[in-house]
């Protein structure tokens, strides 16, 4: 069985916008796939409905095992367990230091301390921030707000990492390093990566499975691909 | 256990966020020590006015006098026709004679005693009584009736007029007092809603984060009604210290009475301890009312 499945799913917003239209796709457990596409293509809406951010209109989106659509909104913080989220913006919490921010998941499931500083730690190391945890947000460069988001979003272990542009705003040599990181967490942990990204460099380089979106259908959809949404769109 | 944990580290995020967003805390809180200090003011009045309704309604008391000619089959048979009316307290009904109350009034005064004392029984121009309790004080004008109606019963008095309207001012300024704490109740509900509704649209982006990294409704919402469960608490505090010393203060200084001995103030101990802990709990529970209505409006999960 796949980890995600999207069976003909389409959704319209409440304005007549219609981001995806009869969208099939299917990812495997520990793949590392892009997602390109033009300024409008239905990207962002994708990985909102596979986070339940947003409902599909009509059709499927299974995530684990989990359709998304039959969620109710207070159960949807049981998938949002399941997996890790990472921003462009960060969305780290400005008045907690390194180490509450990783550890807030954690905390809000209502784990003992001891079980948390351990998975804490861990996290932190896999993206080399062990030595910052007593610092705050305000005091991290970027590159390094956006490891701390990576190691809030693998603290509990997750079997999908869904990334919404988390090189956005990052210059290319923190890009890189981070590119580095998510690697090793897709290589060594079997963490199944979907990230959508508008970087061209990241993509080539990469050498991983590429989804070309296209007014909200599948325009391609390649093993090791290449950046091409200029020549298609 | 986890959701205890949770519990307790919202208890701490709850009362921690009073202190972090302490000028809008501090409105809020001024603003339900006004409310809840009227509410105390409100509910002392009407304590107070209960208390001595009861106790004058306990202390009222139909008399029926008994006519002269009446003989002591005809005192039995009233005796029977008393014991056939419903409002009337039994247990309470006491039969004097007039050799009796004679008796009594000359042990009281010594002018009553020289005077009386050269009346014989055939002389004494004082009647039988029946001294009556009721149950119900609202039904007495009635009961007076029937009893009036009852054979060889002459007169029957219970202070009629006085006591009515004594009663009746007195209901009257309990409702309005129970009104006023209703209504200052939900102007501090009303307060609380909009604290925390501003504490919450202050912190929408800190909510938005909670819930994608997989918060759960109890986890984002129960800090919250912590929160306004805290700001209510601290509002009672200057309440509760204004009844504990205002009402002592207020008791000793009146000497125990408004006005005349028959209007007696309820004693401070333990009255202020209980006052205390109801308007504390009402502080706490219109803070939880408020803050669990805001989330639920505003969090929007």
């Amino acid at each position: 069985m796949k980890f995600i499945k999207i069976e003909d799913c389409y959704k319209t917003y409440k304005n007549g916008v219609t981001a995806t239209a009869g969208l099939n796709l299917e990812i495997d457990k520990g793949e590392f796939v892009f997602i390109i596409g033009a300024t409008g293509c239905g990207k962002s809406t994708l990985i909102k409905m596979l986070y339940r951010e947003e409902k599909p209109t009509k059709g499927k989106v299974i995530v684990g095992g989990i359709d998304v659509a039959k969620l109710r909104n207070s159960k949807v913080y049981k998938l949002r367990r399941k997996l890790g989220i990472v921003f462009q913006d960060f969305k780290l919490l400005p008045k907690l230091n390194v180490y509450d921010n990783v550890a807030y998941p954690l905390t809000s499931m209502g784990l003992k301390n001891k079980e948390i500083k351990p998975r804490v730690i861990k996290a932190l190391d896999l993206v080399g921030l062990k030595e910052k945890m007593r610092s705050y947000p305000n005091e991290l460069s970027a590159g390094m707000q956006q490891r701390v988001c990576i190691a809030r979003a693998m603290v509990n272990g997750p079997k999908l990492l869904i990334c919404d542009e988390p090189t956005g705003n990052l210059d290319p040599e923190t890009s890189k390093e981070i590119m580095e990181v998510l690697n090793q967490i897709n290589q060594e942990l079997g963490t199944t990566i979907v990230m959508v990204t508008h970087d061209k460099d990241i993509v080539n380089r990469m050498k991983k499975r590429v989804i070309l979106l296209d007014n909200g259908v599948l325009a391609s959809d390649e093993m090791k691909g290449k950046y091409k949404v200029n020549e298609s769109v | 256990m986890r959701a205890f944990r949770i519990l307790i580290r919202s208890i701490n995020d709850g009362i921690r966020s009073v202190f972090k967003n302490f000028s809008l805390s501090m409105a809020s809180i001024i603003c339900s020590t006004i409310t809840l200090i009227l509410v105390a003011v409100a509910m002392v009045i009407s304590a107070n006015v209960d208390n001595f309704t009861k106790e004058i309604e306990q202390d009222l008391t139909i008399v029926a006098f008994v006519d002269n000619q009446a003989t002591s089959d005809d005192v039995e048979n009233i005796k029977n026709e008393l014991s056939q009316i419903n409002n009337i307290d039994q247990s309470q009904t006491i039969y004097k004679s007039k050799v009796e109350i004679k008796d009594e009034m000359r042990a009281e005064s010594n002018i009553f005693d020289a005077v009386m004392g050269q009346w014989s029984d055939e002389d004494n121009p004082l009647k039988d009584t029946f001294q009556i309790k009721v149950k119900d004080i609202e039904k007495i004008k009635e009961t007076a009736e029937e009893i009036q109606n009852i054979n060889n019963i002459s007169t029957v008095k219970y202070g009629e007029g006085m006591v009515d309207q004594m009663v009746n001012a007195f209901k009257w300024i309990e409702r309005i007092a129970y009104g006023a704490v209703i209504a200052l109740i939900l102007v501090t509900i009303f307060l609380i809603i909009n604290t925390i509704k501003l504490t919450i649209f202050s912190r929408q982006r800190e909510i938005g984060i909670m819930r994608l990294v997989g918060s759960s409704n109890f986890v984002i919402k129960t800090p919250f009604i912590i929160e306004g469960m805290f700001l209510g608490l601290l509002g009672s505090i200057i309440p509760i210290l204004l009844i504990v010393f205002g009402y002592t203060y207020f008791y000793d200084f009146s000497s125990g009475y408004i006005f005349t001995p028959l209007i007696q103030l309820i004693k401070p101990f333990p009255f202020i301890y209980y006052a205390s802990i109801i308007v504390a709990l009402i502080g706490i529970i219109v803070g939880m009312i408020g803050s669990a209505s805001a989330s639920k409006k505003y969090l929007k999960v």
